[in-house]
């Protein structure tokens, strides 16, 4: 069985239905209870959970304090190509867009991962769209070969592969995979994905499993919000997270949850989250998940992330491009508008301010 | 007059059954601070935290190797093959030739493999290694380890970072009764009341991170848990009252005789 089968036989779109009567009573056994289980979640996603949110928020603290202590870890993402050619509406590589694309050099690689390695970053994720026979598995490889001397950590957040492909990867230097299923919701992913590979819902879903196959030291999954009801997306999430967690149990599962920003093509996201459902969703995955990483990028703005900050945040990207070649000044479209322009140094010394050890290497 | 028993890993003669370790911290000078406050003389760190390209890193300017004896440990390795890796790693740059084990393939309670650690084991001890390997508190895997040339053992007293204290207190005091080898409780000790008890039962030393990294005062913390550790050892060597020392076979070889 699959996560895919798994997803099928959840009825969540009538857990989703119920959230609404989950009593104030029933939240509050809940935070009562010394540990908390997946069973849990959609009471504390729960409207009537929000009263509560400082409790959850508190909670959320201690336990991130005691499993990964005072620390923060520090990326930053490179872009090596926005060509794609696949149809997504919420994108701004959607191939639809007329725009001169760009892919990078190998030169142009170096160029770049040679001034984000001066800045001090030792963790680099990198980010393709999908253009099969341009940025395909070779050039990919090539270029997670051609900058790991650079780095401690390599990522990639690439098209979806299959297990011999992702060991190629591995094998070239990279350690974790990034890969959003952007909707769990498949009447809602089939409306946003109209063409392209990218429209096949199970072979994104497959491939986070062929990454566990693989060996991924760090799996990093998550929703793109905005796409469809928060809720929904959450409880899928949840158990995606878990169903890796002890299907692939050797690798370390981090979530994120990307909220919806402006970029080419003015798309508007329809299924809105309020801030306080965002931090009532990261307290959430703490409490039931209390060692999964959870990833916060610059899309949020800076005021919003300097409150995240102690809520159960444990990895931070800084001073984000989303263009190729973004960093060496390259001309380019972007993918999607980053809100914290904050560089490393800014973004360090806020973290030293606030009693957090900023953590640039945590691998080899 | 009491007198402490002098207290020897690999030949080397140490005043502190404290080791800490260094992560979790909110910043180096907190780390530095802390672990003066522990009068500890061993310090464990992570290879995959230090960047030994940089001389400014944070690790290798705030603890001297004039200082401490450093114990680079293998966390991240989730096989032997990785374990050897990164301990050669450290070698190779000349921080120390000891090395705390650590074969966790599984990313969230970091228990430890103990085919894996034996096999890594028995590698580093050809290669010249001091080994200290992180296990489970299993008192045959901690024979086998002694047998193949370790330094020391250091049996979990409970999920690591977890502060649960002596979960496995029964199968530590086996190990403790035992061993040869120096025994270090490590993991999992969450009060210098738990680092206590488990000195009063004999163990030689113990390990601490996350319950002073994460106390609201790390370095009082640090300072509760010399004075805990102390404590424990002195009782430990003054006698305490009432422990069995030894198994008493629950079916006598007489008994047939008042049947």
């Amino acid at each position: 069985m699959t996560f895919f089968d798994e997803l099928n036989s959840l009825k969540i779109e009538e857990t989703v239905t119920t959230l609404p009567i989950i009593s104030k009573e029933t939240v509050e056994q809940t935070l009562k209870k010394p540990t908390l289980t997946l069973a849990d979640f959609p009471t504390l996603i729960s409207p009537n959970a929000l009263p509560y949110l400082e409790i959850m928020a508190q909670k959320a603290h201690t336990l991130t304090k005691q499993r990964f202590g005072n620390t923060m870890q520090l990326f930053i993402p490179m872009y090596l190509s926005n060509l794609c050619f696949n149809k997504c509406t919420y994108c701004g590589f959607s191939v639809e867009h007329k725009y001169p694309r760009v892919t990078l050099t190998p030169d142009e690689i170096m160029a770049e991962a040679k001034l984000l390695q001066q800045k001090g970053f030792q963790h680099v994720l990198l980010l393709t769209g999908e253009a099969q026979g341009v940025v395909d598995v070779n050039y990919i490889s090539k270029a997670v070969a051609q900058v790991k001397p650079l780095f401690a950590s390599v990522g990639i957040e690439i098209q979806p592969l299959n297990e011999a492909e992702y060991i190629i990867m591995i094998n070239a230097g990279a350690d974790s995979l990034t890969l959003y299923q952007e909707t769990y919701h498949q009447g809602a992913y089939a409306q946003y994905h109209l063409a392209g590979k990218k429209k096949n819902f199970k072979h994104r879903l497959d491939a986070v499993e062929a990454g566990g196959k693989a060996g991924f030291y760090r799996i990093n999954i998550g929703a793109l919000l905005g796409l469809y009801d928060w809720q929904y997306e959450a409880i899928a999430l949840a158990h995606h997270a878990q169903y890796m967690q002890k299907k692939y149990w050797k690798s370390k599962y981090s979530i994120s949850l990307p909220r919806i920003q402006k970029m080419v093509g003015q798309f508007n996201a329809s299924h809105l989250i309020s801030n306080a459902q965002f931090v009532q969703l990261i307290c959430a995955f703490r409490l039931i998940f209390p060692d999964i990483g959870i990833t916060l990028s610059t899309r949020e703005s800076a005021e919003l992330r300097n409150h995240l900050i102690p809520l159960g945040i444990t990895t931070m990207s800084a001073e984000s491009k989303t263009e190729p070649g973004g960093y060496s000044g390259k001309e380019a479209e972007q993918q999607f508008q980053t809100s914290d322009h904050r560089s490393l140094e800014e973004i360090k010394s806020l973290l030293i301010q606030k009693g957090y050890e900023p953590v640039l290497k945590d691998w080899h | 007059m009491f007198t402490e028993a002098p207290f020897f890993i690999a030949q080397k003669q140490l005043k502190s059954r404290l080791l800490v370790g260094t992560g979790k911290f909110s910043s180096a000078q907190v780390m530095k601070s802390a672990i003066e406050a522990s009068g500890a003389e061993i310090v464990t760190t992570a290879i995959r935290r230090i960047d030994l390209t940089n001389p400014e890193d944070s690790f290798i300017t705030s603890i001297s190797p004039k200082d401490y004896i450093f114990l680079p440990n293998t966390s991240g390795a989730r096989t032997a093959e990785e374990a050897l890796k990164i301990a050669r790693i450290a070698k190779a740059t000349g921080i120390s030739n000891w090395v705390k084990l650590e074969v966790t393939p599984e990313p969230n309670y970091l228990l430890p493999d103990p085919i894996d650690t034996l096999k890594a084991a028995e590698q580093l001890v050809k290669e010249g290694f001091i080994v200290l390997p992180y296990i489970n508190a299993d008192p045959i895997l901690a024979k086998r380890l002694e047998e193949c040339g370790c330094a020391t053992v250091m049996p979990l007293a409970a999920p690591i970072g977890s502060n649960r204290g002596l979960k496995t207190k029964d199968q530590i005091q086996l190990i403790i009764q035992q061993s040869n080898i120096p025994v270090i409780v490590d993991a999992g000790i969450g009060s210098p009341s738990q680092a206590a008890e488990a000195m009063e039962m004999g163990a030689d030393a113990v390990l601490v991170n996350t319950a002073i990294a994460t106390a609201t005062s790390p370095i009082q913390m640090a300072k509760a848990f010399k004075i805990a550790v102390e404590a424990g050892r002195l009782a430990y060597e003054a006698g305490l009252p009432g422990i069995q020392s030894t198994a008493h076979a629950s079916s006598p070889l007489t008994g047939f005789l008042q049947s």
